[in-house]
């Protein structure tokens, strides 16, 4: 213990912010943890989704395959619709996101007729390469998000969503 | 009867100064539109909080038909508009002074940085103000979910993107925002509902709060 003295008064707002700061924080802890519940909450691990797209029929040419899951948004489960671009590429099947990495519109295969070969988004006229490779000079900052992908049975299954792997 | 009401408050708690320091003040020359119409210009502070004040009532009374829930927000404002006499009006009042807001804010922050009003002794009222702008652009992103229609939902998932382009915490304030790391749905409507209704308006009548107390304090700056 040091010699400095503590007067009354510097004892008394010492307590005083002490208990008042402890009982604000048990006021304030609760509803802040509350609040970023969405934050901290672990991500619940990727289940590989059935789609109809037969893998024999697929081509170098990407497809538009469309798939159903139920999904748990809090309280509320629904089947929502997903969608995929899906193409062969020598033995490997490539399944990339429509999700435009701009401002998350939905990217279309040959969407402008004056790039037949690109991903096109309709919105900013965004443009990609065939491997999800965004074109320099249009709005995109990165590639095309790319599925991970399971074959069973000939069927295409998805699972979760993983940064391009292909550029 | 209504004097005796008042002389009777007033003798027991003394109220006259209360609201003359409100009330009674003197309004300069080169601010009344009565001696130069060009003095008009200094009626768009006063005309934002007259919108404003609109839009808190307005805003109370949607909220006793509007539900908060995907399921049913959009048919609860279809209701409201299309079923609920002067539905119409009222929402309208809310659509349209929304958009009124932003454009009497605007020039109000015209005039202000055209007079130089906002320099010493006032750079403190210019902040709050900046504050009050932001407030008042995350009321109208929060609003315009509320409906559930498509082009709220879009709309929202743009915003939110611009959101998540902010450097290192952009996707906590993605997360925070939409109340889910990849869903927009259910749980943003009503984290949405939250703070458009009571977080942002109550940091608002803060603000504006300290806004009148300052420009008060002040007096309007002089004359150019």
């Amino acid at each position: 213990m040091s010699n400095t003295r503590v007067s009354r008064r510097q004892f008394l707002n010492y307590t005083l912010m002490g208990v008042g700061g402890f009982m604000a924080s048990g006021m304030l802890m609760p509803m802040i943890r509350f609040a970023v519940d969405p934050v901290l909450e672990a991500g619940a691990a990727g289940d590989y989704i059935p789609t109809s797209q037969k893998v024999s029929e697929l081509t170098e040419e990407p497809v538009r395959v469309d798939f159903t899951y139920d999904q748990v948004d809090g309280w509320y489960e629904s089947e929502v619709t997903g969608t995929a671009w899906v193409y062969r590429e020598g033995d490997k099947v490539v399944a990339l996101s429509p999700v435009c990495k701009h401002l998350g519109c939905t990217v279309n295969w040959a969407g402008d007729s004056e790039h037949p070969n690109q991903f096109f988004c309709p919105c900013h006229a965004g443009r990609y390469e065939k491997n999800g490779q965004n074109v320099p000079g249009t709005p995109p900052t990165g590639p095309l998000d790319e599925f991970d992908v399971k074959i069973e049975d000939d069927l295409l299954y998805l699972g979760a969503t993983k940064p391009n792997t292909l550029v | 009867m209504l004097n005796k009401i008042y002389d009777w408050v007033d003798e027991r708690l003394d109220i006259t100064p209360i609201w003359r320091d409100i009330a009674d003040h003197e309004v300069p020359e080169h601010v009344n539109p009565a001696h130069h119409f060009s003095a008009f210009i200094y009626c768009f502070g006063g005309l934002t909080f007259f919108v404003t004040v609109i839009q808190i009532l307005s805003g109370m009374f949607l909220t006793m038909y509007y539900t908060p829930d995907i399921e049913n927000a959009w048919r609860s404002v279809y209701y409201l508009q299309n079923e609920v006499a002067f539905g119409e009006i009222v929402r309208g009042m809310h659509h349209w002074g929304a958009s009124l807001v932003i454009v009497m804010m605007f020039l109000h922050t015209l005039r202000v940085f055209f007079t130089g009003s906002y320099k010493k002794p006032r750079e403190l009222n210019w902040m709050v103000g900046v504050l009050i702008f932001i407030v008042m652009l995350g009321l109208g992103f929060t609003g315009y979910l509320l409906p559930w229609d498509m082009k709220a939902l879009f709309a929202t998932k743009v915003g939110i993107e611009i959101a998540a382009s902010v450097p290192f915490i952009g996707e906590w304030i993605k997360i925070l925002l939409a109340g889910d790391a990849t869903i927009l749905g259910a749980q943003t409507l009503t984290r949405f509902f939250a703070i458009h209704v009571f977080f942002l308006p109550a940091a608002l009548l803060g603000l504006l709060a300290a806004h009148f107390i300052m420009i008060r304090r002040q007096g309007i700056s002089g004359p150019l």
